[in-house]
Formats: C-alpha cells, structure tokens, sequence
C-alpha cells in the first residue's frame, strides 16, 4: 500500500506539471450558468424557444439540421412548443415532395413528420454560396467540437479585429476562440437583432447563450430522460449495493475469513 | 471436473444426467472449491464476464438498427440516437462498456502480474487471456470505426496502413484488407462483419479460460498450491458468487455514471463529424486503451520496427510464463519484484499518456525511454530477478497467515503486507 500511494503520487506528480504545461498554451473558453448541467440538470424551456427563434431567424439560412424533425420542437424534454404551434412553424416551411401521380416533384407546407428544410440542395451548393467553405451541419454540432457548448458560446462572442500585421482575405473574419483564429463565417450577432416573443432582451450574450443551448438540446435531445433515470439507476444501485454488502457480510460470518 | 462425483436425486435428473451430464456441471460450478483468502481483485473475472455479455446483448440491438454503408452509417447512428426507443441507452451503454470491459481487463491483467497467477501450473490460461485480449483491441477498434466519423475513418486508415511495413506484400495485404484502394464502403461492410464475429469466439475462448481455470484451481494472494476441498477453500456458491456480485455492483455504479452523466467523455469530439476522406483531423489519436501501443508504435522511427515493436510488446506477454524465473508467485514475498512491478504500471500509464500528446519534443524522449523501460522488464528484469531476489518465507497454507498463528518471525512481520 505504501508503495502504490508513492508511485500515485509520482505519477500524478508527473501527470500534472505535464498538463499545466501543455494548458498553458490553450486559451480559457467562456461559460455561464447552464442550466441542463449537473445531477438533475433540464433544459430552460425559454432559453430552447428563443434559442430556436434565433437559429430559425439567424443560422438557419445558411447551416442545415438535418437529423430534426419539426415534431421534435413539440416532443418532451425539448422547447416543448405546443402541437399547433409545432404544426404552425411547420407550415411556414415549403417542402419540396413527390414525385405525384405525373411524375413531378411539387411544393407543399410542411408537416410535424417532416425534417427540418435544409438551406442549400447539397454541399456543393452551400460551399459556392460561402466562399467554399461549407456552414457544418448544426445537429450534433456541440459534441464535434472539443470545448463543447463553451466553445459555441465563445466563438459567437469571439469576434475582434485581427491584431496589428495580421492580414485577412476577402472573406475571412478574426475570431479569437476559432482554430487558427481564422473563420469564414462573419459575426452574425447584434444586440436587438431578433425580437423576442417573451419580452427578454436580445443582446448578443444572451442569443449566443439561447442559440447554444438549443444546440445542445438539439444534440442530445434526450438529456433530460438521461438526468432522470440516471439518477434513479444510480439510487437504485447504491441501495441494491449496501443490501448485497450485508447479506455478504453474513454468509461470510460463517466462516472466520473476513470479506 | 472429471474427479466430480455427483448423482441427481430424481429419476428423470438421473435418466438425463446419464445422458448429458449438464447437472453434473452446474453441481461442479456450485460447489468449485475457492481459495478464501481471495481478495477484491479476484473479482474482476466475473466483472469481465458480465461486461462481455453487456457487450454481445446491446451489440445485438444495436445491429437491428444499424446500417453499414459508408452512407448511411452515421444516419443510421444519429437515428439510434433519437428515434429508437432507448436507443440513446443502449448506445452508450455499449460505447462506454468497450471502455469498461479494457478497465476491467487491465486490472485483471495487472492483478495476474503481481500476484503471478502466470506460472505453472495456469501458463495456459495466461496464454489463452491473452489472446482475448488481443481480441478484445481487434473488436474495438472495428466497432469504433462503424459509426463512420472522422476519428473511425482515419483511425482505421492509419491502423489498417500498419500492415503496408510488412515488406514486399504489404501494400497488397492492405489493398485487400480495404478491398479497395482506399478505407471505404467495402472496408465498413467487412468490418462490421468482423466485429460481430469476434465477440462469440471470446466467448468460446471465455469458457476455455475457465475451463483451464477449474483444473488447478484459482491462484490466491498468497500464491501457494492449496489442498482441495480444504480448511483453505470455500464453495464457489455462496461464498464467491455473493462477493463477485457486491464487487460488480459496485462496478456498475461507475459504469452508469459514465453513462448517464458523461456518455462522451471517453470518445473523441470529431467522431461526431460525418467521415470525409479529404479532411484529415489536426491529431489522430486511438481510444484511451490502446494509448500505449500507441506510444510504443510511434517511438520507433521506423514504420516496419514500430509495428514490430507495438506487436511484440502484447506478444511478449504470452512467454512471461517462462521470462519470470521466479519460483515464488505472489509478490507478498517478492520484496524487489514489487518494487519492479509498480514502476511497470508507472511505465504503462506514462506511456498511455505521452500516447495522446503529439509524437514530438520531451513527449517522444519520455516515449522512447519508456518503451525501452518496458521492454527491459520483461527481457532482464525478470529473468534475472528469479535467480537474485532474496524472497520471504513462505507459509504452507492459507490458514497460518490468515488466522495470524504463524509461528515464523519474518512472516509474523511481514503481516500486514497480505493486506495488499
């Protein structure tokens, strides 16, 4: 035992000046109180309506989210819109479906079973109409990329002028928490620029916090029912565990071997 | 086994028995007699065992759904994700099993090292863990590349690009492993296959290993030969099955707080990127349990030397039988060995770790000495330490240390080690 907490103590030793050293070069993110973090951690149902506003007004004209559904936007444990709000915002959307009886391909309103309208035909069509770099798909967004929601919610709010003798071509935008510093995407957000229904001020922080976690959401839509029986499963084990605990204790009491 | 009398009491039990002998069996697995001074490492065998069937189950529902195309893959997983009833669940229950089932197979193999469960007379179920455990990275590594993102893609690019050292039939061998010229949809169709396939011969390999197991009996801390049945040894039902299934309780509550809570962590962030051979990810780096061989691989400068190398590495344990010179097991008694054996697991962590950082700068150096450190333990340490080492007495049976009656000096001293 005293060998193996000196050995975990070099190690760890070891392990720790070696990170901190390779930390030191990596920039801090942003972050705020989200609320679906943690043991019992939901979604803001306010926070996953505007944040869908604003992907729906914003992002959405140039990245696709092709894994939702409209019916998504009325299921449990998401923004929880109403089924006729959810067959509203579905409405608003053409969609293109067919072929019909004569063969040919026509346009109707959307409808809860169908997926999201993608911006673009095909990433050829979204790479010419972006200067060749293609807007990625939004769905899983926050689990591809390495700090998560923080990095969404910082490359939003990351946007500087490059610093003095950097030069950018045409096209090409500062941001501070990007890879490389160098996006193809220019900042999208100002304070005021949507107009939210429930009266909560539109600043860019605020967005920038809405719009990530909708991305979340829209990520992992079944989080919440994650939280839960997580938290029961775990209850259930532990006390499953101390029962288990005792009756071993008493078998074993049979025998002067101690467990 | 076969020294197991035993006689059903009903007629029909007796008719089948005659027949069949699985009542025989189950009364064999019953009352298998058990060291009793087993400790909580031992419980390891029957968390594997019900991390493999974890594994097979969820990978059985999880193939009802799944559709291995290159274009359809990474859909097929997504719609796991969110249209499957409890398709969430029992994805990441078999993500973060495969993560498990190599935490529990490298505390099982390492809890083997020290108590040197190796040695004869159980060489052959060393060699036969072995082997599942190579099987065990082979099925890993092809069920990370299923879901077709961008780690799965170039991981199985960089991996199955080994094969081309091997010279003059190298670039063959890997134009027919991708049956192609590139990673593509041929190779996620065999691959899937594969993947499917090697879980049931660990399981055929799995009752091997107990199998061999139940012939000499288990080893135990102290590492002596025991009489069976004995004072020393206790029924396998109900004495171990309990400890077994407190132990694995215990493992579940990890196990479902990686799922629940951090279903992600393990994995790597660009496989949620849809696979694209144009676009190379910045680090390629393996799951965290085939760091190492990792590390050992990209320490050597030469790409046929460094598959040599990583190979030999795993295969260098299949001789430890014979490498360990040792007569003594258990390293209780082996005062220097366990010195050895904890700078060994130092050596395999510091090379987990250097194999995630970039082959480059202090991170190679610290690579190349702890490969060569690795090495070294096997072919001189070792080898050497069995004819050197000045080890302790060692009792006669389980009982002497057990019940503190020893009547030696050094062993009454040396009591509190047992507690390892």
């Amino acid at each position: 035992m005293k060998n193996f907490l000196r050995i975990f103590l070099i190690t760890s030793l070891v392990f720790g000046l070696s990170v901190k050293s390779n930390s030191a070069d990596k920039i801090e993110y942003l972050t705020t109180d989200w609320s679906f973090k943690g043991l019992f951690g939901k979604f803001d149902r306010g926070a996953l309506q505007r944040g869908y506003q604003v992907y729906t007004e914003v992002c959405s004209s140039c990245h696709s989210m092709k894994y939702l559904s409209y019916r998504n936007l009325a299921e449990k444990g998401g923004p929880e819109f109403s089924i006729a709000e959810a067959k509203a915002i579905a409405a608003s959307f053409e969609v293109t479906d067919g072929p019909n009886d004569d063969g040919e391909m026509f346009t109707r309103p959307g409808k809860l079973s169908d997926k999201f309208v993608m911006p673009y035909d095909n990433v050829k069509a979204a790479q010419a109409a972006n200067g060749g770099a293609y807007p990625p798909d939004m769905s899983v967004l926050v689990k591809a990329r390495g700090g998560g929601v923080d990095y969404i919610y910082s490359l939003l709010q990351g946007y500087e002028d490059p610093p003095v003798g950097m030069s950018l071509d045409d096209g090409v935008y500062y941001n501070k928490y990007m890879y490389g510093n160098k996006i193809k995407m220019a900042n999208q957000l100002s304070d005021g620029l949507v107009e939210y229904g429930d009266g909560t001020t539109a600043s860019v922080e605020q967005m920038s916090k809405d719009v990530t976690t909708f991305l979340m959401w829209a990520a992992e839509p079944h989080l919440e029912s994650r939280h839960q029986m997580g938290f029961k499963a775990i209850v259930y084990l532990i006390i499953l565990t101390i029962l288990v605990y005792f009756s071993m204790k008493k078998i074993w009491s049979r025998i002067e071997t101690e467990v | 086994m076969s020294d197991h009398e035993y006689t059903p009491k009903s007629k029909f039990g007796k008719w089948f028995n005659d027949r069949l002998p699985l009542l025989t069996l189950a009364s064999h697995l019953t009352d298998y007699p058990t060291p009793k001074n087993l400790n909580y490492w031992w419980t390891f065998g029957g968390i594997l065992t019900f991390c493999l069937i974890t594994q097979i189950v969820t990978g059985l529902v999880l193939a009802m759904h799944y559709i291995a195309h290159a274009d359809m893959a990474f859909d097929s997983v997504e719609h796991i994700m969110r249209n499957v009833n409890y398709g969430w669940l029992i994805r990441y229950i078999h993500a973060n099993g495969a993560s498990m089932f190599f935490l529990a197979v490298y505390i099982h193999i390492f809890r083997s090292l020290f108590y040197g469960s190796y040695k004869s007379p159980r060489e052959i179920i060393w060699i036969i863990g072995i082997i599942i455990y190579l099987l065990m990275m082979a099925a890993a590594f092809l069920g990370y590349v299923l879901p077709w993102g961008q780690m799965s893609f170039w991981g199985a690019t960089v991996i199955t690009n080994l094969f081309s050292a091997i010279p003059l039939v190298g670039e063959g061998i890997v134009t027919w492993l991708w049956g192609g010229y590139s990673v593509d949809n041929p190779t996620l169709t065999r691959f899937f296959t594969l993947h499917y396939l090697i879980p049931f011969l660990i399981l055929g390999l799995v009752v091997l290993h107990i199998w061999a197991l139940h012939v000499p009996g288990n080893n135990n801390p102290v590492g002596i030969d025991i009489k069976k049945p004995s004072k020393d040894t206790v029924p396998f039902h109900p004495y171990i099955v309990i400890k077994d299934g407190f132990a694995l309780l215990m493992f579940m509550i990890v196990f479902a707080f990686f799922v629940f809570y951090t279903p992600n962590i393990l994995g790597h962030a660009d496989n949620y990127i849809e696979a694209n051979p144009l676009v190379t990810p910045a680090h390629i780096v393996p799951e965290w349990y085939l760091l190492p061989f990792y590390a050992i691989l990209r320490s050597v400068p030469d790409k046929l030397l460094g598959v040599v190398a990583m190979l030999s590495a795993i295969l260098i344990l299949a001789a430890l039988p014979w490498l360990d010179t040792s007569k003594i097991r258990s390293a209780v008694f082996r005062p220097l060995y366990r010195q050895f054996y904890w700078i060994l697991v130092a050596d395999v962590l510091i090379l987990g770790y250097v194999g995630a950082m970039p082959a480059e700068g202090l991170y190679l150096l610290v690579a190349r000495v702890a490969t060569a450190y690795y090495f070294l333990h096997f072919l001189v340490v070792l080898p050497i330490l069995g004819y050197k080492e000045k080890t302790l007495p060692v009792p006669l049976s389980i009982t002497e240390p057990v019940l503190g009656g020893s009547p030696n000096l050094a062993m009454a001293k040396n009591k509190e080690n047992f507690k390892d």
